[in-house]
């Protein structure tokens, strides 16, 4: 008998959250705060599941009740991924180091 | 146009980008690159599921246009919004997230076939309980952001709001919802999803009234968390690796990042959750009692006396440097000191300020030098050899009854050793107590100045008078 892809997906799920806890680990304290912004925008790569349900129409009916929420969703997701890195750019440029020379 | 293979492929080569991203923040000079490989990843999740998709119809121009919408909004707040609200930003983009995670579930659920999960009225059983535990989360998260967001904003009061049987209703609540998802894998009757969704979105706003505002670090890690866990669900529906990847990676560092928080204030998880921790019952006995302490008053040019005839030197930052917009104004001071030959560092108490790594946001935008502020456990035992702490807006972190009255409830709390420095220059506003409701001894300690003024103009004043 075959593995359910299930499994897989599970085994994926598992062994990232194992990644996730060791790599949040080692983030620096004073980043704590971009950690957030980040996390924030990549978890929106929610938005491939909104942009196949908005591309779900055809030329007929581009909205459809399926396909509204997608593109609802398209842009709920559109500001998070271009406001969380774009914020997170901002914080990471402000942290600079002690000028020596000064 | 890309075979099912390819595409997963990318996908999973976007979350490695994910992953290399957050790595990335491990220090701030590998940070900037981490944030890039984010973006990267973005970018190619988004192009190859368009590709994936094939179609370039007029819905493939509405596409574009809700994403110049969506992105315009989003880089329009990112660079407007002062560092002084990053609680409230990330706590909006949080209730994003969970809507984002709704409404997409919310197509799956009435389009399955596009996505492979069988016809309407016969979606199969997995995905249904995917589909609906990521719509529940999504919710949850949806509502009790915005709960947070209005409480950060001040919009609404910090203070809990409980009312008997709170527990009692989430726990049924809990327990329907659990029923629900069950009736709807049994029936599949499209009303006891949206029950199931309406019921989310009232247990978002339940589980968060009740945690007051001092606990608001925890509550935005725990929604970081939600948020993660929400898009896992997703991700589960949707077969897509991308999304379990990041979906587990977000929900494990807003669980972890909750951890550092109720560390920092040595409670328990349950205890934050469970809420109603900050009500005024302690502060209405010790107003009686502390009316008749002394306290030493100072002004602003005892203060810089002080600090320019220390050689050390250490600034404690809290929530209220935040709200009084002083770190400019601190920077200033320090800078004046520096020059006078006085060494300067920061002390950063990790629940300061209202989320994770708040004061060090702040001192970054004033240009301070992130090799000069240090946490707690680094700086701590520098109290005992310096001249004199600065505690510019933070109150309980310092104060040192956590150590030495079991009674209190903040007992057990780590806290800044500033007591130990040879004198404490203390800027508030009143003698009030601070979050947790509880008076500070240090105010009527010997050692103890208090500079009884705003943040930023008795910061202001000490650069003049240095």
């Amino acid at each position: 008998m075959e593995i359910d892809p299930f499994i897989f997906r599970l085994s994926i799920f598992i062994l990232s959250i194992f990644i996730g806890y060791y790599v949040v680990w080692s983030v620096t304290p004073s980043l704590h705060t971009p950690l957030m912004s980040v996390t924030n925008a990549i978890s929106s790569v929610i938005i491939v599941g909104a942009i196949i349900a908005a591309l779900a129409g055809d030329n007929v009916n581009v909205f459809d009740t399926a396909n509204i929420f997608g593109f609802l969703a398209i842009v709920l997701a559109a500001i998070n991924i271009f406001g969380g890195f774009l914020v997170t750019q901002r914080m990471l440029a402000m942290y600079k180091k002690k000028q020596k020379n000064k | 146009m890309i075979s099912v293979n390819l595409l997963a492929v990318f996908y999973l080569i976007s979350g490695v980008l994910f992953i290399l991203a957050l790595r990335g923040l491990s220090s701030p000079e590998t940070s900037r690159q981490g944030n890039l490989y984010g973006i990267v990843g973005m970018a190619l999740a988004i192009c190859v599921t368009i590709l994936s998709v094939g179609n370039f119809s007029s819905a493939f121009i509405y596409l574009l246009i809700f994403l110049a919408i969506g992105g315009s909004i989003g880089a329009y707040i990112a660079f407007k919004i002062p560092m002084t609200a990053m609680p409230e930003l990330v706590a909006g983009f949080h209730s994003l997230v969970g809507l984002a995670a709704v409404f997409v579930a919310i197509s799956a659920f009435l389009n399955p076939e596009i996505f492979n999960l069988g016809l309407p009225g016969s979606i199969k059983i997995a995905s249904l309980i995917e589909m609906s535990l990521g719509a529940a989360i999504g919710a949850i998260t949806f509502t009790g952001s915005i709960i947070a967001f209005l409480k950060l904003r001040g919009i609404m009061s910090g203070s809990p709001i409980v009312f008997a049987g709170q527990h009692y209703l989430n726990l049924i609540l809990g327990i329907l919802l659990v029923s629900l998802i069950f009736y709807l894998c049994k029936t599949q009757v499209d009303i006891w999803f949206w029950a199931i969704i309406i019921i989310s979105l009232v247990v978002g706003v339940l589980l968060i009234i009740p945690i007051g505002g001092a606990d608001m670090p925890v509550v935005i890690s725990m929604l970081n968390s939600y948020s993660g866990w929400a898009a896992a669900g997703i991700g589960f529906t949707l077969e897509n690796t991308a999304l379990i990847i990041t979906g587990a990676l977000v929900g494990s560092s807003g669980a972890i990042l909750s951890y550092i928080m109720c560390k920092g204030m040595n409670r328990s998880f349950f205890n934050v959750i469970l809420g109603g921790w900050g009500a005024n019952d302690q502060s209405s006995n010790s107003s009686s009692s502390k009316e008749q302490k002394p306290v030493k008053n100072g002004n602003a040019d005892d203060a810089a006396f002080l600090m320019k005839n220390a050689s050390s030197v250490i600034i404690v930052p809290g929530y209220g440097m935040a709200v009084a917009q002083a770190q400019h104004a601190l920077r200033e001071m320090v800078d004046a000191l520096k020059k006078n030959g006085v060494k300067v560092s920061y002390a950063i108490h990790p629940v300061a300020g209202r989320m994770p790594g708040h004061m060090n946001v702040l001192l970054a935008e004033a240009n301070v030098p992130y090799d000069e502020v240090f946490e707690l456990e680094e700086i701590n035992n520098d109290f005992a050899n310096c001249d004199v702490a600065y505690v510019i807006g933070a109150n309980d972190v310092t104060n040192p009854v956590a150590k030495s009255d079991p009674q209190s409830p903040i007992y057990g709390m780590p806290v800044l050793d500033v007591e130990k420095s040879k004198s404490v220059l203390f800027v508030k506003r009143s003698l009030s107590p601070g979050y947790a409701g509880i008076d500070n001894d240090l105010f009527y300690r010997d050692n103890t100045l208090m500079l009884f003024a705003d943040a930023k103009k008795m910061t202001e004043e000490i650069v003049k008078s240095l």
